[in-house]
């Protein structure tokens, strides 16, 4: 048996610290989901949420009342009425089902700008902060521009502008969620591009477009992701807020920030009943901020 | 910005504002120097990875934006970074960071994966283990063969170290140096190796430039430097070296303050501020790149090595007494 010697033998065995480490990684999202399940906190509000979205999407199949057929003489029946769970609202509506399709509207207007805002919002900041120069100049300057209004009056204005609407609150939602979601996509852009790795890619002479999609997105996207997990709850309460004053959805459409408009006026004679709006946007905007704190941590790949 | 004209010739740099070297096909450059006197910099600027503001930088013949774009350039030369860890992505596996570049180049992913197994084998990185591992999961010195991987992948005659050792402990430090040089010999490499620390740089270079403020003070063959110690800021910064010899212990500081600042840097000599032989004609002009001892690889840019300077010391070849 002929024996060939390697000449090339590396000089130095590997070191024995990292040989505990399992010789296959697993991926990372893999490992996201892992930590995440790990955390009870997250998990309670991603089974919360999951609910309310299932019972929200399936809303037609549940054995649920007409959300638009009200009966005068059955008006404000509190909590625990027979045939109304929940009650009913100042024109006799059923409570439950209401909230429910109620639910339909408020978590599309929540989700939608969110996620429009997102997309563009990365675009432009990774744009940004990658090329830099005058082209950093024009978008951030542009955007600091949106900066100088709150957002709940630029939701307002923007939306008085175009009118009521549904489609007009997703316009005006979105564009006061793009401000923020680039500029924190233009500052970890900006530190990911200064890290050697992003040199290192450079120059092996790859593209522009290759070096960020490799290197760069994969790296700037949890942060952005997180962030913007964030900013649905605040999506949610805008809308809710547009929806209250007259801006966003019309009666006799359930919402939730209208119906909590409607039912003020109720607000002496069943309290309990009257905050059941609220309640439901308090809970679904903390599960989601909960949630984007698991996720945060869970994505935290240090660790 | 510091600003050079940098001006290769096969395999070289020659610089005319202050900067100039050359680095010889085959041959280890070792450049020293304090924190932010350029060293870095021009490492980045023999990359391409900065641009050059004025000059010209020519690689085996051909001059960068004439002859030469970028990525002909990136062909031939490859740089490994000082921060093992933000050298690499940490989202790829290391085979994943590793066959990138030849991928880029057009090789198939087969085979630039079968090269990342290769080369990280002949790093001493076990392939079976290693390439499916992800960067947090590797020590600092496998972090660093892996950078050394990922820039031999590319096939490379001229490697740009960037203080490529200085994040290792010690012995982890001599293990990679050992495999740098392995490789100098195995893959016929050029290296520009810079570093702070003296020692290191006399073990791996032949030739030595030693920087201040963004100039070249001195430079010439490793040993020729370490014994004459020609320009004033070598002899200080030789003589701030720790001694292993307890009777040989500075107690004095060699350098008194702090570097100034290159935004605005000191007229005439650059050194003039902090030297201890500094006399009116150092502020005035600035000193011209003189062979030491009539030595033609040897040079430094001091007025006491130049006769016709006016410095007081000047006169007859003067040579330094070493760290006075």
């Amino acid at each position: 048996m002929s024996t060939t010697v390697d000449t090339k033998v590396p000089a130095v065995p590997a070191r024995p610290a990292a040989e505990q480490a399992p010789a296959q990684s697993k991926g990372y999202w893999q490992g996201v989901g892992a930590r995440l399940s790990r955390d009870p906190v997250a998990m309670v509000c991603a089974g919360l949420l999951t609910l309310l979205l299932a019972a929200v999407v399936f809303a037609p199949l549940l054995p649920l009342a007409d959300p638009f057929t009200g009966s005068m003489i059955s008006r404000l029946k509190p909590i625990g009425t027979e045939g109304h769970i929940l009650g009913t609202d100042e024109l006799g509506r059923d409570m439950l089902a209401r909230l429910i399709y109620g639910g339909r509207l408020t978590l599309m207007l929540g989700l939608l700008p969110v996620i429009f805002a997102f997309l563009i919002g990365t675009f432009l900041g990774v744009l940004a902060g990658y090329v830099g120069g005058w082209l950093n100049t024009v978008i951030m300057r542009t955007v600091d521009v949106f900066f100088a209004f709150p957002s709940i009056l630029l939701a307002i204005a923007i939306s008085g502008a175009l009118g009521a609407g549904i489609v007009n609150s997703l316009v005006s939602l979105t564009i006061v969620f793009i401000p923020p979601i680039t500029r924190v996509a233009e500052s970890v852009t900006a530190s990911v591009r200064s890290l050697e790795y992003v040199d290192a890619a450079r120059i092996s002479g790859a593209r522009a477009l290759t070096v960020v999609r490799v290197h760069v997105l994969g790296n700037v996207m949890s942060p952005i992701f997180v962030y913007a997990t964030s900013l649905t709850s605040v999506s949610m309460i805008l809308a809710a807020g547009l929806s209250f004053l007259g801006l966003g959805v019309k009666p006799p459409q359930p919402e939730w920030g209208l119906m909590l408009n409607t039912l003020r006026t109720a607000i002496y004679i069943d309290p309990v009943l009257a905050a059941l709006p609220g309640a439901m946007i308090f809970l679904t905007s903390l599960c989601l901020n909960l949630l984007s704190d698991g996720l945060r941590s869970a994505m935290n790949i240090k660790d | 910005m510091r600003k050079g004209i940098f001006n290769r010739k096969t395999n070289a740099v020659r610089a005319v504002d202050g900067v100039s070297f050359t680095v010889a096909k085959g041959e280890t450059l070792g450049i020293v120097g304090e924190s932010g006197c350029g060293k870095s910099t021009t490492a980045r600027l023999l990359v391409g990875l900065e641009g050059i503001d004025a000059g010209d930088l020519i690689f085996d013949g051909d001059r960068l934006g004439v002859d030469l774009s970028l990525k002909d350039l990136w062909d031939g030369v490859q740089m490994v970074f000082q921060d093992s860890y933000a050298s690499l992505n940490p989202r790829l596996t290391i085979e994943e960071t590793i066959a990138f570049g030849p991928k880029m180049r057009g090789v198939a992913a087969d085979e630039a994966r079968r090269l990342a197994h290769e080369l990280l084998g002949r790093v001493g990185l076990a392939p079976a283990r290693f390439a499916g591992r992800y960067p947090h999961e590797l020590s600092g010195g496998q972090r660093q063969r892996v950078n050394i991987a990922r820039s031999l992948a590319m096939k490379p005659r001229l490697i740009i170290l960037d203080e490529a050792v200085s994040a290792l402990d010690k012995s982890v430090e001599a293990q990679v140096l050992n495999l740098l040089r392995e490789l100098k010999d195995e893959f016929g490499l050029t290296y520009v190796f810079i570093s702070h620390d003296l020692n290191v740089v006399r073990y791996v270079s032949d030739r030595i430039m030693v920087m201040y403020l963004g100039e070249v003070v001195e430079i010439g063959p490793v040993a020729a430097v370490w014994e004459k110690r020609a320009h004033p800021y070598t002899a200080a910064l030789f003589a701030a070296m720790p001694s292993m010899d307890p009777d040989n212990r500075t107690e004095v500081p060699p350098l008194a303050g702090d570097p100034p600042n290159p935004i605005d840097p000191p007229s005439g000599c650059r050194f003039h501020t902090r030297c201890s032989f500094a006399e009116p004609v150092c502020g005035k002009t600035r000193p011209k790149s003189v062979a030491v001892d009539g030595a033609a690889d040897h040079d430094a840019a001091c007025h006491m090595l130049d006769p016709i300077s006016g410095h007081s010391k000047s006169a007859g070849g003067s040579r330094l007494e070493a760290a006075e």
